[in-house]
């Protein structure tokens, strides 16, 4: 019975295989490119010329089109981090720790992304730069977290117990994923509610929403061209003396 | 164009030095990103090609 729970599909353990992943990943990786440059683009327009602006807030309120989904994604990215980690452990998959490794440097990013961007929007909104908000603060310590988990991946060299170590921590970490979602709810905060929901309709107009939607969109695609590519290079660097890569069209170039 | 003109939209009434900064920092630290990821994919091609050829 407990065998049958953790047994996986086929396609599962497809995915575990770094030459299916290589390859794969090289399918979809132009796509990604692609995608993420259109959605980004096209958000980015939109939301900086074309949006009309905010009654409250004027014109700084377009920092949203880019504050919102490095926000996001700074959060999805950790969740991410730690569920590649525990398929990592439970099904002792080195390819799940390979990605969630591919996840700690695009994750930070998008983190200091939103903390600089919401510190500049910060200024003319509330008359500060940094208010030690619970929303605010939650984040840096999400900042805190990935330079944790990309320390702890750096310091040990053998690549399975790194990968162990920084699932853990993520795993770990995940905690404070629901503080940052709900502060703006427990707490009284300057911080205003989410301006985005999969549950409710928008409380903004379709011309100031649509190229927010298009924004996070696009920032998910360019998270996903990312972990690719640095999941290949990865899968290069550990496969590179095994005879299907020694095959492979990458390196005979036919 | 919601806005009037190519200074008014540079501008944006007085939120154009914010507005322009969070997005020239996006672009940045995104572009960043790719950039290392795409140059240490091509490190590691050119390091597994050179491997195959010296067991060649």
């Amino acid at each position: 019975m407990t065998q049958s729970i953790w047994r996986m599909p086929r396609w599962f353990h497809q995915m575990g295989s770094p030459k299916w992943f290589y390859d794969f990943g090289g399918i979809l990786q132009p796509w990604f490119a692609v995608a993420a440059f259109v959605l980004l683009t096209w958000g980015v327009v939109w939301g900086l010329a074309y949006a009309p602006a905010d009654y409250q807030q004027g014109n700084s309120f377009r920092i949203m089109y880019v504050h919102v989904p490095a926000a996001i994604l700074s959060q999805s990215i950790f969740l991410g981090m730690a569920v590649a980690g525990a398929i990592g452990l439970i099904w002792k998959m080195k390819l799940a720790f390979m990605v969630a490794r591919s996840c700690i440097a695009i994750g930070a990013t998008f983190t200091i992304i939103a903390l600089l961007t919401g510190a500049i929007w910060g200024k003319p909104t509330w008359g500060a730069y940094w208010v030690w908000d619970a929303r605010l603060t939650s984040t840096l310590v999400l900042l805190f977290l990935y330079a944790g988990v990309m320390a702890l991946n750096q310091a040990i060299s053998e690549r399975q117990v790194a990968g162990k170590a920084t699932a853990i921590l993520a795993i770990v970490g995940t905690i404070n994923i629901p503080i940052i979602k709900y502060s703006v709810e427990w707490w009284n905060t300057l911080h205003q509610s989410s301006s985005f929901t999969l549950t409710s309709k928008p409380s903004m107009p379709a011309d100031m929403y649509l190229p927010l939607l298009l924004t996070v969109l696009g920032s998910y695609c360019l998270f996903a061209l990312v972990v690719l590519m640095r999941t290949r290079t990865q899968i290069l660097q550990t496969q590179s003396g095994t005879s299907w890569l020694a095959q492979h069209r990458d390196i005979t170039g036919a | 164009m919601y806005f009037e003109s190519l200074d008014a939209l540079l501008n944006m009434a007085g939120h154009g030095p914010y507005v322009w900064s969070c997005y020239g920092l996006f672009v940045a630290l995104l572009g960043i990103n790719i950039w290392h990821a795409r140059s240490q994919n091509l490190k590691a091609l050119k390091q597994a090609k050179a491997l195959v050829r010296r067991n060649q």
